[in-house]
């Protein structure tokens, strides 16, 4: 907090020339200068605070004419680097507080900071070129190239041309996408490649914050499940703050560092998932979770490593159909995984894919399914239950970094877990009794 | 037939000059109209209070006869080309004013949102976003209008200002009907063709994505 003291200490008072020289000029001097020299310790105090907040809510409301308060004294810090997730009912207010933030709203009282300045002291123009902006509707404009969607802010910005295409390619293959793509219009896109380009155009001037309002909402199940275990990767890799605005429980608990979870226009609670979940506010807040998300919450079991069956039943590609068969019969299992000898998860067969094929392969590698879903070790058990149940998949590998498989989480886990969650903790209830 | 060849044979050079004539007032009217309506259409989507009452006014100026407005011009401007092509451009005014209008107006909020949203000034929102979507319905309002134009610019010879209308005029005045086609028949293939040229300038200046014929 005092990196920016030295500043002031070679302030003329304060050095020995000012001291030595004791004239009654000095002296007056010196009294006009206090209040300068409190001026600056309070600038440098509220520096060291931009160091840590970039966003600063004080006593923020929103009144429209003739209705109540659609925000009601909103008063919370952002850190940097947080993916702040605002949750509610329809109406709560969360996404008139998101607006604000960008000035598509204008607070009617109180004042909200973004980096120690007041925005409502900024030009909204170059305020708003500073934040990224993802709507719920993706909001790609129909008649410009995914280039030059990407590159509209840096364009905005006045960016060189070879400066945006190279911007936007880097992007790109930040999502997985060839550079090909560039050229195609946002009609020829699966609608989760249209919400990777928004996300991407919401990034393209590398803005520090971003602000999402239901961004996945309109996606179907799946294709929003992988694209916000994408985008939560993506957000850690460039250590972006996240304002996301969502009505989804399951989404804020995957992806927020922090949740404010909003009622009436007020908040009702602010903290991190795992402590929401553990010791919800009050009931609106317990309601609001849900009992089955509250049972699901074990806080000893974190992650899939604590569940996983840790030797799975695995085969190498080189070993007959025959032999895989008599192997599934033995193990008393369905499928198997197949690893290549330095244990790497190259994908699995089952019996019916055997029963199918058997006549016209003998080796696993001609009918191996590579096609499989995985998750990587440290996964959150609850992501991973949800993903199981969603997907309606009968098991799950899990991986390292590296791709080397490490165990195995299957349905029977999972039972485990809703014992334990059912059971696990009834010690306190059984003494009662 | 015969009568008409013997007219073409008398009159062709001059027939060729009548129709750059009718084709020149048609196209300074229908440019002026462009360069009027066109973006007082885009400033009309900005006050929507006064948009309905001047788009209600330009309706009721279009119910005047296309007759007596020329002949209101002539105490006014007096005769010959430039109060035809004022009466013309008038005429224009309103497909075009309205169709930008609409065409403006009917972009998506959610568009809108997410431009203003990445911090573009209105003129940016304007020209990057309203504009290019809003072209195939501007264009129809122009491809209309010019087509309208050259009919009516026929009437404009009652005033003086030439074109094909001379011929129609004097066919009806000397029971001539040979020249009544000859005035007749330029009229609606200059018409047609206008029509068809400008629909593929439309279809050519719609940007890319929008494109509805393409097959996605």
């Amino acid at each position: 907090m005092f990196r920016h003291f030295p500043n002031n200490l070679t302030h003329p008072c304060l050095t020995h020339n000012c001291v030595s020289d004791y004239s009654s000029n000095a002296i007056v001097h010196k009294l006009l200068i206090l209040p300068k020299l409190l001026y600056n310790i309070i600038i440098s105090l509220k520096n060291y605070t931009e160091v840590f907040f970039l966003l600063t809510f004080e006593h923020v409301s929103k009144i429209y004419k003739g209705q109540k308060r659609a925000v009601d004294d909103l008063n919370f810090q952002i850190e940097k680097g947080e993916f702040i997730v605002l949750i509610g009912p329809s109406g709560c207010g969360k996404t008139t507080t998101m607006k604000m933030i960008n000035r598509l709203i204008e607070p009617t009282e109180g004042t909200i900071f973004l980096n120690g300045e007041n925005i409502m002291h900024m030009d909204p123009v170059k305020l708003r070129r500073q934040i990224g902006y993802v709507i719920q509707q993706i909001g790609l404009f129909p008649h410009m190239t995914i280039e030059q969607n990407i590159s509209l802010v840096p364009r905005l910005l006045k960016w060189s041309s070879d400066k945006q295409k190279e911007r936007a390619k880097e992007l790109l293959s930040l999502v997985d996408m060839t550079p090909d793509y560039l050229n195609r219009y946002p009609n020829e896109l699966s609608g989760g490649q249209q919400q990777r380009i928004g996300v991407l155009r919401a990034l393209a001037a590398d803005q520090p914050l971003i602000l999402m309002d239901e961004p996945f909402g309109a996606l179907d199940p799946i294709t929003r499940d992988s694209l916000q275990t994408e985008f939560k990767k993506l957000q850690r890799k460039l250590k972006k703050t996240i304002v996301f605005v969502t009505h989804d429980m399951d989404e804020a608990i995957k992806l927020a560092d922090r949740i404010v979870i909003m009622k009436d226009g007020r908040v009702v609670q602010f903290d991190t998932p795992d402590e929401i979940l553990r010791n919800p506010a009050n009931e609106f807040v317990e309601e609001f979770i849900g009992k089955e998300r509250l049972s699901q919450v074990r806080p000893h079991i974190q992650t899939v490593d604590q569940i996983m069956n840790p030797a799975p039943v695995t085969v190498t590609p080189n070993v007959s159909l025959t032999e895989a068969i008599k192997i599934m019969k033995q193990r008393r299992v369905d499928s198997l995984l197949v690893v290549d000898q330095n244990n790497m998860l190259v994908g699995y067969i089952d019996f019916e894919i055997i029963d199918q094929k058997r006549s016209k392969a003998s080796k696993i590698e001609e009918v191996i399914e590579k096609e499989l879903f995985k998750v990587e070790t440290g996964t959150l058990v609850r992501d991973t239950i949800q993903t199981i149940l969603k997907r309606g998949l009968k098991y799950v590998p899990v991986v390292d970094a590296e791709n080397r498989l490490v165990g195995i989480v299957t349905r029977t886990n999972l039972v485990d877990v809703v014992y334990d969650s059912i059971w696990g903790d009834g010690d306190s209830e059984i003494k009662a009794q | 037939m015969v009568n008409l060849l013997d007219f073409l044979s008398v009159n062709g050079i001059e027939l060729i000059v009548k129709t750059w004539e009718h084709i020149y007032i048609s196209l300074i009217a229908i440019f002026l109209g462009i360069i009027v309506a066109v973006p007082l259409g885009v400033l009309l989507t900005r006050v929507p209070k006064i948009a309905n009452f001047i788009l209600g006014l330009l309706n009721v100026l279009q119910t005047i006869p296309s007759f007596a407005i020329l002949a209101l011009f002539i105490p006014l401007l007096g005769i010959g080309l430039v109060p035809a092509i004022v009466a013309l451009f008038l005429y224009s005014l309103m497909p075009i004013l309205r169709n930008t209008y609409i065409g403006i107006r009917d972009v998506k909020k959610d568009l809108i949102e997410a431009g203003i949203g990445m911090g573009m000034t209105e003129w940016e929102r304007i020209r990057l976003v309203e504009i290019p979507l809003a072209t195939p319905v501007i264009m129809s309002g122009i491809r209309l209008a010019t087509v309208f134009l050259i009919g009516w610019a026929t009437l404009a010879s009652y005033i003086g200002a030439g074109g094909l209308g001379d011929y129609i005029f004097s066919g009806m005045n000397l029971y001539k009907p040979e020249y009544i086609l000859a005035g007749a028949i330029p009229v609606t293939l200059l018409a047609l063709v206008t029509d068809l040229f400008l629909g593929k300038v439309e279809t050519w200046v719609t940007p890319k994505g929008i494109r509805k014929s393409k097959a996605v």
